[in-house]
């Protein structure tokens, strides 16, 4: 019984391959999305692992300083008192044109060790040539093949093992190269420590001990936010393929009534007829979850470098641009196809156990039915929208953010199709002439098939607006403020405290204002807090980007009473100007200003330089931001270099600092747009596969009109219109939804992901580009069944009118 | 003559000559005229019906509708002939489910720019349909669905209706209503009625009656 | 995760300077480093301090100690220095790498523990004077002038000691003045030991801790070219004998015959060299340590001064599993004289 039922359920396939292979795609695509989304969060995540793990800093705490150094005697103190440490000198070196992170450790102390030494055996070299010099540094392949690249004056040992981020060299060699002899980073503490040591916090009060699981957790946290980010992407391209599916199935359900009653008619019962459904259902979303994952494999493979370099840039935190099938996201892409197939079949199986036995023909009688499921689904939407907006107003955070955006988002979805549908009511009786009057008619008669497509399109459509109008928002904001904060027109860095000096005098000598670029790092409340000395210049009063801040602002700052925070720290500890902060037990300062600092996860005040020195008197002098005319740059910049020795990358003039910040943030965003503009495309796919399945159903519709004078030619371009008039409508409606999400992302997401609010810019051009695709996704989508509208035997047509049916 | 059909043949791919649904059938069909076209199933009536209403291509002979051969239109013509001259009502009404009573009446005739309100609110009064006008498809009766395409065909006003039983949907006293009315329109306008029907009840009613057999006159 | 490391890079160091097969791989000559000379004068204290012209050097304490509970112990403390390059430099740039095993034995147990470090940076150093030695905590400093009364501490997870030791003798000088020749084809190293350590102290082994007395041994050496190309180890004996009399006796194990050589030191503190070939030692009882098979019962035998003795090991295991591994414990001795001392056994592997 069970295979000829199957057989007979089965059947309805072969008849409609198009809507199991619309079944199929839109099942695979909303797998494959959140699938890569996934597969792009899991290799990151375990990047932060890895690379934690890859430089042997997994399992150990670390000594880190109050500022940014720990002296080498106070290193050998520790080792005398006993502590097995591992020493660390991190810093930045440019080897050629290319600058590389490189880590400094004790070839015979850190425990990245024995992996460093396999490789160098592999590599046939004498391990013990990295200590002496020319040194030897250690990388993994690729950044060996850019390091060798640039000729540098030590060899180059491949380790598969490390991360790609960073080289690792002998203390020997790396604090050559970066000019620290005798400084450290921070210290590892060796998991395997003699009992009966002295305290370090006695020992070493200075030096702060963060345990090795919140060493690795903060970088976690602070990518977190990221990782919400793509989260919430995948979702909504899970949601929006599922709207293609939950079509497919209602109505591969629905043509197949007349079957469904046949079977029942022959004492199939109801229970076995709704396991052979779902039994279906599984197997094709198995199917298409295969596919799907597949497809988001290529899908994640290719937006991972993006994705590394938005993570590196934003956070610096390290991600390898491999990938790599982990269980985790498979099986959860599987689940999600299975689950997200029962979902979107739920409400089509439900209404088939519920079907009585004898029912009239479903095709009929749909209107109005549609317009009170309009209105219900209208009344569920507001009542999402409210929820999201109390949700926002009653809890902080990010979570309630993305609730706030999810509310809005499903809430606009299912008020669409009422809107639309009044939308099109109005352009009924704007219509003056029969064609139109049917057009518009037949439009809002093809609503309720075409609704889900249309509700896809407006969320992929909003997305992109409002996604768009936050990166473009932020990227006028940003560059804005660079102009601002990148206000001197050379910034020098010198080799030396005394170079820094004598270039100072050689500076004034020429009339050249060089205003000093001196910081010290230090920690507030627990987190690294940079706190920049100024002296007081018009530099800073004219430029300084100030969001809010007293009426003598600078001459607070001046006198050595007021100081800056910025933006992140200010919301951080709810910190306003004309309150105080308390940067050292001895050293409280009235809050003369808030500054935007975009791109920037910690905290960071500005003083007076001089008050500054007065309490640490070792701070470098070696950066200077020159102020002079611009005609002055570049030969001033070549007499630096002549005079002084230092290195062409460290005399920059500002459209150099400025050009390579902005290519950091627009790389920044490529995963955003990547992925709105795969949302668009499902969102279009949607709508094509909406108007296949709705090709049986819109004949008898056609037909007559057929019969009465349109040529099967206008019938398509009929088509080709009524699919532009859905989506320019939906696009129409999509515009404010994507403001609001934009003004989300903003306002509420970026403040709590990234600690910075931005003001949010409008870019009408954007709108109507994003208008013209979406347009031209509704030609696309309805190009299809229009052709194959226009070439259809009248045979096909002329079967409407026959009376054996 | 408003409609002239000569030897006609038409089969449909996979037929011979001597199975092909009509084998050479002449007709001609005045003004003011009503003729019954009545045969078994499959004899080729439906066919011949649409062949005249310029919806499908014939093989051979010739289709004239007031002196315009049909086997010489393309596409558009063949569209622009059933906006002006020819009508048709079919067993499934065929509404447009979108459209109201009153937009279901004047689609056909809006199409052909020869909607007359006057004549369609008279037609749709003679149908009983004044009160239905603001009503959809589905809010009516058989019936009542089947005198709005009736009132649709005629507000044309044109030269030749074309009708595939009518009354099929319909049970007897409602399709004797129906049939009723619908002839007397088409005397008072002056249209040539070619009706198929398989009720020999029906066919009694109109002027003229032709039998098809196995796609040739009987 | 030290013994990991140190395989990376400290065992090719001092394998090299040990074995042989490795050494031949860094060449007999001394690539720039300083060699010993006969006739050079040693200087005290300043002979004391690190040489880092040479290529390797050791600071390297033995002591037998008889603890409170009669139990008989053994404790070395050894700070080995290899330099990868002739010279030093200032910080990281130093050549020079350090070494230090420090274990303690009883006759049931035997502990060891390795440390490495880097020269220049401060973590581990000789100075002459006022003499320190160091490597991270483990240290031996004198505690008045020179090497005549001097602390030593070591510690690690399982064992740990604080030991004073006080010289009643003067140093003594091997070879001719301190020019010890180590091979028949003239490798010499600089060689000098104070013998006469009175020591007490505490010990602590996983047991508990336990005051203990008892006699201390220092060698002192140097060089760039220990071993000759053929020698593959060597077995060195420095026994105290009740008598007051001491002997070390080292036999150099080669392909083309062995070496002997050593010194009598006499009650007073007198050193007489030993002419080679005098010095004799044989095994008499092999000891499964380690997986290998180990002499740790000796035959030794100084005609010239009517010694013959057998040596025997106090706890046979005391193999040091270090990244340059060797058997080095306490022994005693009976026969025609009676005693105690420090057997080293070099080259099994």
């Amino acid at each position: 019984m069970i295979r000829a039922a199957l057989q007979a359920i089965l059947s309805h396939w072969f008849r409609h391959p198009m809507q199991l292979a619309t079944l199929l795609a839109g099942i695979a695509l909303a797998t494959g999305l959140w699938s890569a989304v996934q597969a792009i969060n899991s290799e990151a995540r375990a990047s932060y692992a890895r690379a934690a793990e890859q430089l042997g800093t997994a399992g150990a705490d670390r000594l880190v300083p109050e500022n940014d150094f720990i002296p080498l005697e106070q290193y050998a103190a520790l080792r005398r008192a006993g502590w097995q440490l591992a020493p660390v000198l991190e810093g930045t070196v440019r080897i050629g044109r290319q600058s590389f992170e490189i880590m400094g450790v004790d070839l015979l102390s850190h425990p990245l060790v024995p992996a460093l030494s396999e490789a160098a055996q592999l590599d046939d070299a004498t391990p013990l040539d990295a200590l002496l010099p020319p040194g030897r540094v250690f990388a993994h392949p690729e950044t060996a093949s850019l390091v060798e690249a640039a000729n540098p004056p030590f060899p180059v040992t491949r380790a598969e093992a490390l991360p790609r981020s960073i080289l690792v060299a002998d203390m020997s060699l790396a604090s050559r190269l970066l000019r620290r002899p005798d400084t450290l980073s921070y210290l590892l503490v060796l998991p395997d420590q003699v009992p009966g040591l002295q305290r370090l916090e006695t020992l070493a009060p200075e030096l702060t001990r963060i345990s090795a699981g919140n060493a690795s957790a903060a970088t976690a946290r602070l990518t977190d936010s990221f990782h919400l980010n793509l989260t919430a992407f995948g979702l909504l391209s899970f949601a929006v393929g599922l709207f293609i599916v939950q079509g497919a199935i209602g109505l591969s359900l629905e043509q197949r009534r007349g079957l469904i009653r046949t079977l029942r008619g022959l004492g199939l019962p109801m229970r076995l007829l709704m396991m052979l459904f779902a039994g279906e259902l599984a197997a094709i979303a198995l199917c298409a979850g295969l596919v799907g994952l597949t497809g988001g494999y290529f899908v994640a493979a290719a937006l991972l470098p993006g994705v590394s370099a938005t993570l590196a840039g934003l956070y610096g935190a390290p991600v390898d641009g491999s990938l790599s099938l982990r269980p985790s996201w498979a099986l959860g892409g599987m689940g999600m196809a299975l689950g997200g197939t029962f979902l979107a079949g739920a409400q089509a199986l439900f209404a088939l156990s519920r079907m009585p036995l004898l029912a009239g023909p479903a095709t009929r009688a749909r209107g109005q039915q549609a317009s009170r499921s309009h209105f219900l689904s209208a009344i569920t939407g507001a009542v999402s929208i409210l929820l999201g907006i109390l949700v926002l107003a009653n809890f902080q955070g990010l979570i309630a953010g993305f609730v706030f955006l999810g509310g809005i988002m499903l809430g606009a979805a299912l008020m669409l199709p009422l809107l639309i549908s009044a939308g099109l009511r109005l352009g009924a009786q704007l219509s003056r002439n029969p064609f139109g009057d049917w057009l518009w008619a037949d439009t809002r008669a093809q609503l309720p098939g075409m609704s889900l497509a249309l509700m896809a399109l407006l969320l992929a459509l909003a997305a992109n607006i409002g996604v768009g109008t936050m990166v473009s928002s932020f990227r006028l904001t940003f560059t804005g403020w660079l102009d601002q904060r990148l206000s001197a027109e050379i910034y020098v860095t010198a080799n030396s405290d005394v170079q820094g000096a004598e270039l100072a005098a050689w500076l004034e000598q020429r009339g050249v204002t060089a205003l000093p670029i001196r910081r010290k790092d230090i920690r507030f409340k627990g987190a690294p807090l940079r706190v920049y000395g100024i002296v007081d210049d018009a530099t800073y009063r004219d430029n300084w980007p100030l969001l809010n801040g007293l009426p003598d602002v600078w001459d607070q700052v001046a006198a050595g009473d007021g100081l800056l925070v910025n933006e992140q720290l200010a919301r951080r500890h709810g910190l306003v100007p004309g309150g105080s902060l308390r940067l050292s037990p001895d050293w409280e300062l009235t809050i003369a200003g808030v500054y935007s600092d975009y791109g920037n996860p910690n905290g960071q005040a500005i003083v007076s330089l001089p008050e500054l020195l007065a309490r640490f008197p070792e701070i470098p002098n070696r950066q200077f931001g020159l102020r002079l005319p611009q005609e002055k740059v570049p030969d001033t910049i070549n007499s630096i270099q002549e005079t002084f020795e230092i290195q062409r990358e460290n005399v920059v003039d500002q459209a150099s600092i400025k050009g390579r910040s902005l290519a950091i943030f627009d790389r920044t965003f490529v995963i955003t747009a990547a992925l709105n503009l795969l949302t668009l495309g499902v969102a279009a796919f949607a709508m094509l596969s909406s108007l296949l399945t709705l090709w049986s159903q819109r004949l008898p519709q056609l037909a007559p009109v057929w019969a009465m004078g349109l040529t099967r030619r206008q019938l398509a371009l009929a088509e080709v219109l009524r699919s532009v008039l859905l989506a320019a409508l939906t696009a129409v409606l999509a515009l404010p939804l994507g403001l609001v999400l934009a003004w989300a992302l903003l306002a509420v997401v970026n403040v709590e992901a990234f600690g910075w609010e931005l003001p949010m810019h409008l870019f009408p051009a954007d709108w109507l580009r994003l208008f013209l695709l979406a347009i031209l996704a509704a030609v696309l989508a309805a190009a299809l069944p229009a052709r194959r509208l226009s070439k259809l035997d009248p045979a096909e047509l002329l079967k409407v009118f026959a009376n054996e049916r | 003559m408003v409609l002239r059909i000569r030897e006609v043949t038409k089969s449909y791919p996979g037929q011979t000559p001597e199975t092909a649904v009509l084998r050479g059938v002449s007709l001609d069909l005045e003004a003011g005229q009503s003729l019954a076209l009545t045969g078994d199933s499959g004899s080729g009536k439906s066919t011949l019906l649409h062949l005249a209403a310029a919806l499908d291509s014939f093989d051979s002979g010739e289709i004239e509708i007031e002196g315009t051969r049909l086997s010489r239109l393309g596409d558009s013509q063949r569209a622009a002939l059933r906006r002006e001259k020819v009508s048709l009502v079919f067993q499934q009404f065929n509404l447009i489910s979108s459209l109201n009573v009153l937009q279901n009446i004047a689609l056909h005739a809006r199409l052909g720019r020869r909607w007359e309100a006057e004549w369609g609110h008279r037609l749709a009064e003679k149908l009983g349909l004044t009160s239905l006008l603001d009503r959809y498809p589905e809010q009516l009766s058989g019936g009542q669905q089947q005198r709005v395409a009736i009132a649709r065909a005629l507000a044309v006003r044109p030269r030749l209706l074309l009708a595939d039983e009518p009354t099929g949907n319909l049970d007897e006293s409602a399709s004797e209503a129906v049939m009723e009315l619908m002839l007397e329109l088409v005397r008072e306008s002056g249209t040539a009625l070619f009706l198929v029907t398989h009720s020999a009840a029906i066919a009694k009613m109109l002027d003229r009656r032709l039998h098809l057999q196995h796609g040739m006159a009987a | 995760m030290n013994a990991k490391l140190a395989l990376a890079f400290a065992l090719s160091l001092w394998a090299s300077a040990a074995s042989p097969q490795s050494y031949a791989g860094l060449g007999t000559e001394a690539e720039g480093f300083a060699i010993p000379q006969r006739g050079n004068l040693l200087n005290f204290p300043g002979d004391h301090g690190a040489h880092p012209d040479f290529r390797i050097e050791w600071w390297y304490l033995t002591a037998n100690l008889e603890g409170v509970d009669g139990r008989s112990y053994g404790v070395q403390w050894t700070l080995f220095r290899s330099a990868l390059a002739p010279a030093d430099a200032e910080g990281w740039q130093s050549p020079q790498i350090w070494m230090a095993h420090a274990a303690a034995t009883s006759p049931t147990r035997h502990l060891f523990a390795e440390r490495l470090a880097r020269g220049g940076v401060g973590q581990a150093g000789v100075i002459a004077e006022p003499f320190e030695a160091w490597i991270d905590d483990w240290q031996m400093r004198s505690e008045g002038n020179s090497l005549e009364k001097i602390r030593v501490t070591a510690s690690d997870h399982a064992f740990s000691y604080d030991l004073k030791l006080q010289a009643d003798g003067p140093i003594v000088l091997h070879g001719d003045k301190g020019y010890s020749v180590k091979s028949a084809s003239g490798q010499a190293s600089y060689y000098y030991s104070q013998p006469h350590y009175q020591v007490t102290g505490t010990l602590s082994l996983p047991d508990g801790p336990v005051d203990v007395t008892g006699h201390g041994w220092l060698d002192r050496e140097w060089s760039s070219q220990p071993l000759a190309e053929d020698q593959s180890g060597w077995d060195w004996f420095s026994l105290s004998f009740d008598s007051g009399e001491k002997l070390m006796g080292f036999v150099l194990r080669g392909d083309s015959g062995n070496f002997t050589s050593g010194t009598w030191i006499s009650k007073d503190g007198g050193a007489e060299p030993l002419a080679p070939g005098s010095f004799q030692a044989k095994p008499l009882e092999f000891s499964q340590v380690n997986g290998r098979g180990i002499p740790t019962r000796w035959q030794a035998s100084l005609p010239e001064k009517g010694v013959s003795v057998d040596v025997q090991a106090l706890n046979p295991q005391s193999w040091m599993g270090t990244s340059f591994s060797y058997w080095e414990g306490p022994v005693s001795v009976t026969g025609s004289h009676s005693g105690k001392g420090y057997l080293e056994m070099t080259g099994y592997e």
